[in-house]
């Protein structure tokens, strides 16, 4: 089991891997291809992300002391980054998650390929995986 | 005569820049335009050598400023056909035009009256009036669309009535380029005695446009969509009618006189210019409608009209598309959205391949809950654009469909 630094740090690399920022999109793509499906009863209203201009929906349950992510979305690229968070963040415990600094989102320059609508998604994205680690954490 | 499209791009600086290694393409002029050469030349010898407050100073800067803003209205007056220079009053834009007049005309209605716009407005051309309507306990009336983006004529011997006191309707739709009969429209609303306001923001950058022959009683638009700076924009009003309206704002520059016990109002277009306007946007506006108006109109429809032709048939080939808006009289924008795609990712991986489009509702959600979607890609052109960035954009699209799919 890698911890959240190397998680970040294998991202990192994978990314490193593409030069030119149509491949790592690709890349981002078949990462939302692949996000396992999040259960039909999670995808309701209440788990809908606010500010995000495409619909992502974020589900959250703890197992065994740890916040376990399942999401979906209605646009690929912005389901490969929920995909890339949730690859980093799940399976941690609350704390972990809420104190994760995410310093690999700068490292791959992903925020400022992002368009500002969709650069405001992925800090919605975030906050909101942070804010259900602190919920988690507090009905434990 | 053809457009000499070198010479025309050559003369914006922007055209020539670079989106990471690709060129840029820019279609998203409904959105707003880029900026010739000599608009830019005009702001910057204004902040080196002219700037000074207009209308106050004895001084030779201020003489000089007044002078240049002066003559920009007089330009855009004659561009217009507009009979006064006072008719033409400079505002913050399309948005600050409707508004100005939803409060200051909207202060002549009275209970029972009824305002009538369309199902295919932009938001500044619906919110104010709903406003309104609600301040006022007045009516607000829809004309309704058809399937091709086009207006629904059939009920508007009902729609415009004896109560009826104004109609407001766009020339251009914005999220679907539909060229909207407006003479008629203005014809059957005087007919009743209603009053009609033009939103022109989407059609003088492509037409020419003469209130007088059209009969319009307003007709605003913004300086950004038309090769000007942003934050100016104009609204024409029918002399009469303005004089009858009271002032929008107070402050300076719009009274005549004033004292503990009250204030009269300067005369038009000072009573609705409150305070010290966008001084070098007004000046920058004259200079970019006083270079548009050195083209022939004739050769920019012709242009825009193949690039929409050619633009559309390319599209048509492409495999689960479905373009919105098919009306007959069309400007050069087309709404689609590709079967199995989300328009955000086909807009971010455009913009990545240095294609600047529109994506979402482009401030029309009415049109979008019509056609039951969430919104669309917008490639909306000027008469800069070329053929071979149509073909760049095709080649793009193609490239992001085969990655998202």
């Amino acid at each position: 089991m890698m911890n959240i630094a190397e998680k970040e740090e294998a991202l990192i690399d994978s990314f490193s891997i593409y030069d030119d920022w149509m491949d790592k999109y690709e890349y981002i793509i078949e990462l939302g291809k692949d996000l396992p499906l999040i259960s039909p009863d999670h995808k309701k209203d209440d788990n809908i992300i606010k500010g995000c201009q495409s619909t992502v929906w974020l589900h959250a349950e703890m197992k065994d002391g740890k916040v376990s992510f399942t999401a979906d979305a209605d646009a690929i690229i912005a389901k490969g980054i929920i995909a890339i968070l949730i690859d980093v963040l799940s399976d941690e415990e609350p704390d972990t998650i809420v104190n994760a600094k995410l310093e690999f989102i700068k490292e791959i320059g992903l925020q400022q390929h992002l368009s500002p609508t969709r650069s405001n998604g992925l800090v919605a994205m975030v906050k909101q995986m942070k804010r259900y680690a602190l919920a988690l954490k507090m009905t434990a | 005569m053809a457009l000499d499209l070198n010479h025309i791009r050559n003369q914006f600086p922007i055209l020539s820049t670079k989106v990471g290694k690709y060129p840029l393409v820019y279609f998203d002029n409904g959105a707003t335009s880029q900026k010739p050469r000599v608009v830019i030349d005009a702001i910057n010898r204004y902040y080196e050598q002219e700037n000074a407050n207009i209308h106050r100073g004895v001084h030779h800067l201020s003489q000089v400023s007044t002078d240049n803003y002066e003559k920009a209205r007089r330009t855009i007056q004659e561009h217009l056909n507009a009979p006064h220079e006072h008719e033409i009053i400079f505002t913050k834009g399309t948005t600050d035009g409707i508004n100005l007049i939803a409060e200051s005309f909207g202060k002549l209605l009275t209970d029972g009256d009824e305002i009538l716009i369309t199902e295919m407005e932009h938001h500044s051309n619906i919110v104010p009036w709903q406003m309104l309507v609600e301040r006022k306990g007045l009516t607000l009336r829809y004309i309704p669309m058809t399937n091709l983006g086009e207006l629904d004529f059939s009920q508007l011997e009902t729609l415009i009535n004896e109560k009826t006191r104004l109609i407001a309707i766009t020339h251009i739709s914005n999220a679907l380029g539909t060229i909207n009969p407006i003479e008629d429209i203005i014809k059957k609303g005087h007919a009743v005695g209603a009053k009609v306001l033009i939103d022109a923001a989407q059609s003088l950058q492509h037409m020419r446009v003469d209130v007088q022959q059209l009969d319009c009683d307003f007709l605003v638009f913004s300086g950004h969509k038309v090769f000007g700076p942003t934050g100016v924009g104009i609204l024409y009003g029918k002399e009469k009618l303005l004089n009858e309206m009271p002032p929008y704002q107070g402050g300076g520059d719009m009274i005549k006189t004033v004292s503990m016990s009250g204030t009269t109002y300067n005369e038009l277009p000072h009573k609705f210019e409150a305070g010290t306007p966008n001084i070098i946007g007004g000046i920058g506006l004259g200079v970019a409608i006083e270079w548009l108006s050195g083209f022939n109109f004739e050769d920019i429809q012709q242009h825009e009209t193949d690039l929409l032709e050619y633009a559309t048939d390319a599209l048509s080939k492409i495999d689960g598309i479905k373009i919105y808006g098919e009306a007959e009289n069309k400007s050069s924008v087309i709404s689609f959205l590709i079967e199995g795609t989300h328009p955000y990712d086909i807009g971010t991986l455009l913009n990545q391949q240095g294609i600047a489009v529109r994506t979402g509702h482009h401030c029309t959600q009415p049109i979008m809950e019509f056609f039951d979607i969430p919104g669309t890609i917008r490639a909306s052109f000027s008469f800069y654009n070329t053929k071979e960035e149509i073909d760049q954009f095709i080649k793009a699209l193609e490239k992001a469909i085969q990655m998202l799919r």
